[in-house]
């Protein structure tokens, strides 16, 4: 997929489908072998088998560690003084280091109309670092409203196998618009208009020095969550995320497809906050024998853990070629 | 082809195109779209109120620039918080609205003491809205100090003061650089003993900012008045220091000299 294509998919364009005409010649002929009636048959009973699986947790685990670890660096600096990590998600310094969120800082800077040197410094360390990480791996790696809407989002799983309730999405183009408001929202009025409502921000200050009114807010946005709209303000809603996708949408760590054994049965697209992104996971989509994922993906790994024939895998660009 | 595709006519030359469900569907999305995005910019939006109409009017840490620039100009992240040594510094909530998450101190609870000597705060700010053009605390203005009460006041009345300031509960620090130079102690550990209360005048971090006046030219009656000066930086220190409840002075936040 075209760095284009995967930036216009993350803004909300529907995802590209199914395009004999753009695929190479190693994924027409792989589309074609995998249609044949032996191919088919394969599949399903490998599909049957599927069932019993004792599905991983690998990733997901690793995740939560990282999420709570990175958070609990901030509460544990302060705390005991010991001044490794000062600040909040929004602002830090590590280790005499100037960090600064990507979003924050964006906001400050359109709110200020003053380019801050220390701003651009933090702005410049936190780029390149979430550059390579992969750009929305922080929300799913270092965010801590993402842990907690992680665990909303099982409850709203729940209740949607009860079928008492039903998901109601919004349209993905929210976001983007979102994103834009928020910015001349910032800029005409001289006030950083998003951070009074980011649940990133006051979760993490929330955190380190203690809970606060605030916290109603973010309660609000889970219960939305449970019971109305899966997911929503981290698909819908956060300009967060689509800061960190664009830095994201050239980075060398990504969830990587390789269609060869893919079963297609589609229980990646079930897990995924973002499943637009795996749209090329569907049968005869995939434009390549494998294809990164697109600058949406936040690195979360569910993917990973649940595909049953490992056909989604962390995957480090150039690395291949360097082994 | 489905009868949801056909033109019904409903007035005479009025045609009105039936939807599809999918078509329907993706309407009702797009209009739930609209309307959960107006909710969260109008969540956002709320938070003008708070700010235009001063309903929380803060006492901001040692250099903090122009109210509006520094909500602009904080990004909410409390390193002001973690370097101050007297723990002065909160920070704002729900209620203050775009000043959720900027430094405020409330200096009846715990004054800005200078405990730390260079500004920390300011040191510690990485986007300048505590303006790094200050480097020592004479050349801080959060606000000035007004005497609010002085009917309270016991030096008004000639009345001496003993014991502790604000009662052996108080949590507040302050630094008493005869005792120790470097760590600021608990209040509720000094004992004081004036033959006329001058807390105010004695714990003032900076020199020439406050004395006490004469009331009477007549020298048979006896009677003070806390006089605030030119160089008063508006730390808080007089404010919680005060051993009468509520307090006599009180500081007047972003006043300097020219205003009062």
């Amino acid at each position: 997929m075209s760095i284009l294509s995967s930036l216009a998919v993350m803004l909300g364009a529907a995802p590209p489908t199914a395009d004999p005409k753009r695929q190479t010649e190693a994924a027409r002929e792989m589309h074609a072998f995998k249609r044949t009636a032996d191919q088919r048959k394969e599949r399903a009973e490998k599909l049957r088998h599927e069932r019993d699986l004792a599905r991983s947790h690998k990733w997901r685990n690793w995740r939560w560690l990282s999420i709570v670890a990175v958070n609990m660096i901030f509460v544990l600096s302060y705390q005991f003084d010991v001044q490794l990590v000062e600040g909040a998600l929004t602002a830090s310094r590590v280790i005499g280091f100037h960090f600064a969120d990507l979003n924050s800082a964006l906001q400050v800077m359109l709110a200020h109309k003053k380019i801050l040197i220390n701003l651009v410094i933090g702005t410049v360390t936190v780029f390149v670092l979430w550059w390579f990480l992969g750009g929305r791996s922080f929300c799913s790696w270092a965010c801590p409203y993402h842990l907690v809407a992680e665990w909303a989002e099982s409850l709203h799983l729940a209740l949607r196998r009860r079928k008492w309730i039903k998901d109601y999405e919004l349209h993905r183009g929210t976001r983007a618009v979102l994103y834009v408001l928020f910015a001349l929202a910032a800029f005409v009025t001289g006030y950083t208009v998003f951070e009074a409502i980011s649940p990133v921000g006051i979760l993490s200050r929330a955190i380190i020095y203690g809970p606060g009114l605030a916290l109603i807010w973010v309660a609000g946005l889970l219960v939305w969550e449970i019971f109305v709209s899966r997911r929503a303000w981290c698909r819908y809603i956060c300009p967060i995320g689509i800061t960190y996708a664009f830095v994201g949408a050239i980075s060398p760590v990504r969830i990587q497809y390789d269609m060869t054994e893919c079963l297609h049965e589609g229980d990646c697209r079930k897990v995924c906050l973002v499943p637009h992104v795996l749209e090329m996971t569907k049968m005869g989509y995939a434009d390549d024998v494998k294809v990164g994922i697109g600058s949406d993906c936040t690195r979360c790994g569910l993917c990973v853990d649940v595909c049953p024939t490992n056909s989604l895998l962390f995957h480090v660009k150039g690395m291949d070629k360097l082994l | 082809m489905s009868t949801d595709d056909d033109l019904p006519v409903i007035a005479p030359g009025k045609k009105v195109k039936k939807l599809t469900k999918n078509q329907r569907k993706a309407r009702r999305r797009f209009l739930r779209s609209i309307a959960v995005g107006g909710g969260v910019v109008g969540a956002s939006v709320l938070g003008f109120f708070p700010v235009t109409k001063n309903w929380t009017p803060r006492l901001r840490p040692p250099g903090a620039i122009e109210e509006k620039d520094f909500l602009a100009a904080c990004i909410k992240c409390g390193q002001c918080v973690q370097v101050c040594p007297v723990e002065a510094i909160l920070l704002g909530d729900l209620d203050e609205g775009f000043g959720v998450g900027v430094p405020y101190i409330v200096a009846r609870d715990q004054a800005c003491d200078f405990s730390c000597d260079a500004v920390q705060c300011v040191l510690a700010c990485p986007t300048e809205a505590l303006t790094h053009k200050i480097d020592k605390k004479e050349q801080v203005r959060m606000g000035f100090a007004r005497v609010a009460r002085p009917k309270n006041c016991l030096a008004v009345a000639a009345k001496p003061f003993k014991g502790l300031a604000r009662g052996p509960d108080y949590p507040g620090l302050l630094r008493y650089t005869e005792i120790d130079r470097w760590n600021p102690q608990a209040v509720a550990t000094h004992e004081y003993d004036r033959t006329v209360c001058d807390l105010c005048v004695k714990e003032c971090p900076i020199p020439g900012a406050i004395n006490l006046e004469p009331l009477y030219e007549d020298p048979s009656r006896y009677g003070w008045v806390p006089a605030i000066n030119k160089t008063c930086v508006g730390c808080g220190v007089c404010e919680m220091i005060c051993p009468v409840e509520p307090a006599v002075i009180v500081i007047e936040e972003r006043k300097t000299w020219e205003d009062m």
